[in-house]
């Protein structure tokens, strides 16, 4: 009995996330006397993972998998699942295994717990804390089955070190034509640039930048705190950003370190999907607005004024501290 | 085309949030229940199926009496036929698990869910289902097109979007992006008449695994105050964050 964890990576180097979700299935693995296996895909850096308590990795060298597909991924996972008498299987909160996790759930009849925000309150009965109702609650869920899939929220559990040395060992699941009946055919990405899932900072905009012409300074202080840059929801209505940068109830959630929110209100339904962040900073006109309430620094103030302002003290102050 | 859309009835997006019975239970006092944000999209896009392209839609929910008024909204909104399977939707597996009987004794080519509930936030229902019934599946779906047997969809992913092509029977898991905001429809008197003399079946849940049980639920803690730096001094501001917040 092992517990698996599937360590996501981009290019052939892991994501962030990657070490966090091992060090997570390293603690579910030490409460239940087990060890843990990792499997990647097409990985050149597999041993960093022994750094997070991995001490054997499955590593599935097929460049039909470089493009992530589903399906694919799911039956490869279940079958090194089997392989490894996996009963726990621990992946990420990323739109990639949200979308497999429950196809993994389904062909082991497992219960699947999403957005696990803490280590296992206990193993028998195994449960855990998620947060639920958009961030304005957390539910302990017990999961009934042998096999447990968990979904670890970004940035809940950090990369914890815990060193073990890994083994490297390929492996080769069996995959056939079916498996590949949804087939990519374009992707379109932002590169080089943090994502909302991945940042530690997000700078964030909202309809009180009055119109897109004026994101250039959302961009440029994104830029100097190497953070990804997001939107309130009528901004992406209204087509002035992508909609894979709307945050919110009914957009993306946001788990990061700092969450800047820039000329937005904070509505309920924005606030839902930021209140993971750990650090929230408003910049508004309007001293009433909702979001100094769920702020922890707030500027009442323009932010034509205050944001180039912002960046030109932030640009010295990341000059005198690197 | 035979679509069948998966209606969650959920509270209210401006919903405040209580527990009761120990904190055992949500706690229902006082909330206006609506159909899922996501899954209104999705019953939109089969409108537009419906209307462009001719099918019938469908669509089903898992829950007790007091959910009929969400599905008779999506009647009104349009939808030819309703299904209720009569039980409390306890778990997305289990909620799967009974969908998975509604589509395979509806025959249908197409199933649009919502990526997940604002609920429970579980966002497994519709690739459980899939998988259930081996029908392909798209998660997380922005544009969705369909042609004969053949789809294309856009799915969202993280820092973009990825088209994809696959075929029917498909299920998709659906959200913002589905159709343009402006689009989604509130019923009119008319169409509350119609849904009225709509079909609206009720069928009894199938046996079923219970994977997971909610034992529990609490709120985060509260927040303290804010702490106000003038517009002037934007350099206390990252004094704060540096030395205070130490996120920077
Ligand atoms: C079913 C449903 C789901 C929803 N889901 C989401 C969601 O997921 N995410 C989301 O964001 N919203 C969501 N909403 C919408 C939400 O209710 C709000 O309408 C939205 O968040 C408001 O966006 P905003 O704050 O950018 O705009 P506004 O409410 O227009 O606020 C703009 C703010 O900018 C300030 N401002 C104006 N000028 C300046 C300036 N020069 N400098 C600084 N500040 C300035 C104003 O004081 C105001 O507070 C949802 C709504 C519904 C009904």
């Amino acid at each position: 009995m092992s517990v698996l964890v599937y360590t996501e990576s981009d290019n052939g180097k892991f994501k962030k996330n990657a070490f966090e979700v091992a060090s997570y299935a390293s603690e579910v693995a030490k409460q239940l006397g087990s060890s843990v296996t990792a499997i990647s895909f097409n990985s050149t850096e597999n041993e960093s993972l022994g750094k997070y308590g991995v001490s054997k990795v499955l590593n599935v060298s097929n460049e039909q998998l470089n493009t992530f597909n589903a399906k694919a991924f799911a039956n490869a996972i279940t079958e090194a699942a089997s392989k490894e008498s996996a009963s726990v299987i621990v992946v990420s909160s990323s739109s990639d295994t949200k979308y497999l996790a429950p196809i993994i759930a389904a062909k082991l009849s497992a219960g699947y717990v999403s957005n696990v925000v803490a280590a296992p309150e206990s193993t028998s009965p195994f449960t855990v804390k998620r947060s639920a109702f958009s961030n304005k609650g957390f539910a302990h869920t017990q999961i009934n089955t042998d096999t447990k899939v968990i979904g670890v929220s970004n940035n809940s559990f950090g990369a914890v070190e815990n060193n073990t040395t890994a083994s490297v060992e390929d492996f080769n699941p069996s995959l056939n034509d079916a498996d590949f009946s949804t087939k990519s055919i374009e992707i379109d990405k932002v590169v080089g640039q943090a994502t909302i899932a991945d940042a530690d900072i997000v700078v964030s905009g909202g309809r009180g930048l009055k119109g897109p012409e004026n994101w250039g300074m959302i961009e440029e202080l994104a830029d100097v705190l190497g953070a990804a840059t997001a939107c309130s929801k009528p901004v992406s209505d209204m087509g002035w950003r992508p909609h894979s940068e709307h945050v919110g109830q009914t957009g993306k959630p946001v788990a990061s370190n700092l969450y800047i929110a820039i000329g937005i209100s904070g509505a309920i339904q924005h606030l839902a999907g930021v209140s993971a962040s750990k650090t929230k900073v408003v910049i508004n006109t309007d001293a009433e607005a909702p979001f100094f309430k769920a702020a922890d620094y707030g500027i009442v103030g323009d932010a034509f004024e205050v944001v180039p302002k912002l960046i030109e003290k932030l640009k010295e102050f990341k000059a005198q501290n690197t | 085309m035979k679509i069948l859309v998966c209606i969650s009835n959920v509270p209210d997006t401006t919903s405040k949030i209580n527990f009761t019975d120990g904190d055992t239970k949500f706690d229902t006092n006082g909330v206006q229940f609506v159909i899922n944000p996501n899954d209104e999209f999705g019953l939109t896009r089969a409108m537009w199926f419906k209307e462009k392209q001719g099918a019938a839609v469908h669509v089903a929910t898992v829950g007790g009496p007091s959910s009929e008024s969400t599905i008779r909204k999506a009647l009104a909104i349009g939808a030819d036929e309703a299904i209720r399977v009569n039980a409390e939707p306890t778990d997305g597996y289990f909620v799967a698990q009974q969908l998975a009987e509604v589509v395979k004794n509806g025959g249908y080519d197409l199933v649009i869910a919502g990526r997940e509930s604002i609920d429970y936030n579980g966002g497994m229902v519709p690739g459980i289902l899939a998988t259930l019934l081996g029908m392909n599946f798209v998660n997380t779906c922005i544009e969705l097109e369909v042609e004969g047997n053949n789809a294309t969809a856009t799915r969202e992913i993280d820092g973009g979007k990825e088209k994809l092509s696959t075929t029917l029977p498909l299920v998709i898991g659906g959200q913002k992006g589905l159709v343009d905001e402006s689009d989604l429809r509130i019923p009119n008197m008319r169409g509350i008449m119609m849904a009225r003399k709509k079909v609206l079946n009720v069928v009894e849940p199938v046996d079923a695994i219970k994977a997971t049980s909610d034992v529990k639920f609490d709120k985060p803690a509260p927040k303290g105050a804010v702490k106000l730096v003038d517009a002037s001094n934007v350099e206390e501001l990252i004094n704060l964050l540096h030395n205070e917040a130490k996120v920077i």
